[in-house]
């Protein structure tokens, strides 16, 4: 018997503030800790929302969303960071209908595949498009996302707290 | 009908988002590029809505952190206090309490100091300004500023310490700036070795260092050599530390890679200078402004400059591109920052 998949809401006050937050301290925190940059805030903010909600047309536009805004940050242009998360945010949903996303393990797990995923499709969107010219740094990026990954386990715990059942 | 899109609802959503950002990425990509206004229309209106949301925060945040250091000295020292009342009397207290905020304050005063000490010395009309948040990503090396075009500040207004260079202004807001710092990929400045006088232009890289470039592989350049600016780009003024050499490899082409050490410790800042007003750099009267390829080719052995008059406006690929300084042996560098 397949078991039944809990789908969680938030209210306003999250869906506006969560992001908005993760925003505000990915842009103030690296000013004191410069490494802090490595992590991405918004991403896990992105998964979390994907998953706990469980569904992909809501996780994208969750996704594109707040990658937009993230663009608004950065001096690239609007639409890298916007593409990047629709994508991640379609994937995480759609991965959320199908397993269970509440072990710390498996977020863990799962933040590393999708900051990695969303690396790729920004590095492939930003070269291809926006004449940039990034590069796959293996270390670096395999670093960082076992760093989100870590970081996730940590955030996504206490982001639980603002989920509602639906 | 219907029940096509009911049943693939969630992939036609996701194909129509990706493809109207795709679109908008598009649009902003082809649209050819004002230094003045890179911006238009609504992506304009995006950055200012999540600017003017988050910096009020960022704002006060910093400002506030002052504040907050001093009450943290505060509770570190009553602690301390607490352990050892037994031993020392009231005056004592008040003495290492007065102490401790009065260092935190004067480690500020300290920093103050060192950008007025500077900015008295300096024939440069600049606006302090404290640095609020960054861009906040890896991808893209921008600063917040706590001023905007309500201080005089405008876009393409080099930023600076009194250590060095730090980055140029870009966009502007009322009451904001954002400032692309010398080792964004997107950044670019004029830079000349100090003794040498050896031009070519300081680039940031996507790892976040920062490259001189055309510079070619006859030259003598050796790590620990200091870069300034060259005053060609029409952004910063002529003189200002850039940098250290640090690494010296020869490149794929006829040129030197060359990594270069910021002068500003540009992972630790706090307070910048804006220069708003710097004395015009001297220039060659006649002599037309080049193009960048111009600067690249003038280093072949074979370049001979064209005359002005067959250099029509159109063709020139910065406007603010500038004539070689009167006396200077190379040529000027065009204005770096393509953006």
């Amino acid at each position: 018997m397949r078991e039944e998949i809990q789908v969680y809401r938030f209210s306003i006050a999250a869906t506006v503030g969560l992001p908005l937050a993760a925003l505000f301290l990915q842009s103030w925190i690296p000013l004191r800790l410069g490494f802090f940059s490595i992590f991405d805030l918004p991403l896990l903010v992105v998964i979390f929302f994907a998953v706990a909600r469980r569904d992909p047309a809501t996780g994208l536009l969750t996704g594109c969303a707040i990658g937009l805004l993230q663009d608004a940050l950065t001096a690239q242009p609007v639409g890298l960071y916007g593409i990047s998360k629709t994508v991640v945010g379609y994937a995480a949903s759609s991965l959320g209908v199908r397993i269970d996303v509440e072990n710390p393990i498996t977020r863990g797990l799962m933040t590393v595949a999708f900051y990695l995923l969303q690396r790729l499709v920004y590095m492939a969107v930003a070269n291809g498009m926006a004449a940039q010219d990034i590069a796959w740094r293996w270390g670096h990026d395999i670093g960082a996302s076992l760093a989100n990954g870590a970081l996730a386990v940590v955030v996504f715990a206490m982001l639980d707290t603002f989920k509602q059942r639906s | 009908m219907e029940n096509f899109f009911t049943r693939y609802r969630n992939a036609t959503v996701l194909a129509v988002v990706l493809f109207l950002q795709i679109f908008a990425l598009a649009v902003q990509v082809k649209r050819p590029e004002d230094p003045r206004h890179p911006e238009a229309g609504s992506v304009r209106l995006i950055r200012v809505w999540v600017v003017t949301v988050i910096t009020p925060f960022e704002k006060a945040l910093v400002s506030s952190s002052h504040w907050v250091r001093n009450l943290w000295a505060s509770y570190v020292d009553l602690r301390g206090v607490a352990q050892e009342n037994r031993e020392k009397n009231a005056e004592i207290e008040r003495l290492k309490l007065s102490q401790a905020q009065l260092s935190e304050e004067a480690r500020q005063a300290r920093r103050l100091q060192v950008l007025l000490d500077f900015k008295q010395q300096s024939a440069l009309e600049t606006v302090a300004a404290r640095v609020i948040g960054t861009g906040g990503s890896e991808q893209s090396r921008l600063l917040y500023l706590d001023k905007g075009s309500n201080d005089g500040i405008r876009p393409d207004m080099p930023v600076i310490t009194p250590d060095g260079v730090v980055g140029k202004t870009r966009e502007v807001y009322a009451g904001t700036t954002q400032v692309l710092v010398i080792n964004d990929a997107n950044s670019g400045l004029g830079a000349a070795l100090e003794v040498s006088r050896l031009q070519g232009i300081l680039r940031g890289t996507p790892a976040g260092d920062t490259v001189l470039l055309y510079v070619m592989k006859d030259e003598k350049v050796s790590p620990g050599d200091r870069l300034v600016t060259s005053g060609g780009d029409r952004v910063f003024p002529k003189g200002l530390p850039v940098g250290t050499v640090i690494e010296v490899k020869p490149g794929s082409d006829l040129f030197y890679s060359i990594r270069v050490k910021p002068a500003a410790n540009l992972g630790r800042l706090e307070e910048v200078l804006v220069v708003t007003r710097a004395p015009h750099p001297q220039t060659d009267e006649g002599q037309a402004p080049m193009r960048a390829s111009d600067i690249i080719n003038s280093h072949l052995p074979n370049y001979s400059p064209k005359p002005k008059e067959e250099q029509p406006a159109s063709n020139r690929s910065t406007p603010g591109a500038a004539p070689a300084p009167a006396g200077d042996p190379t040529p000027p560098l065009p204005q770096g920052d393509p953006r």
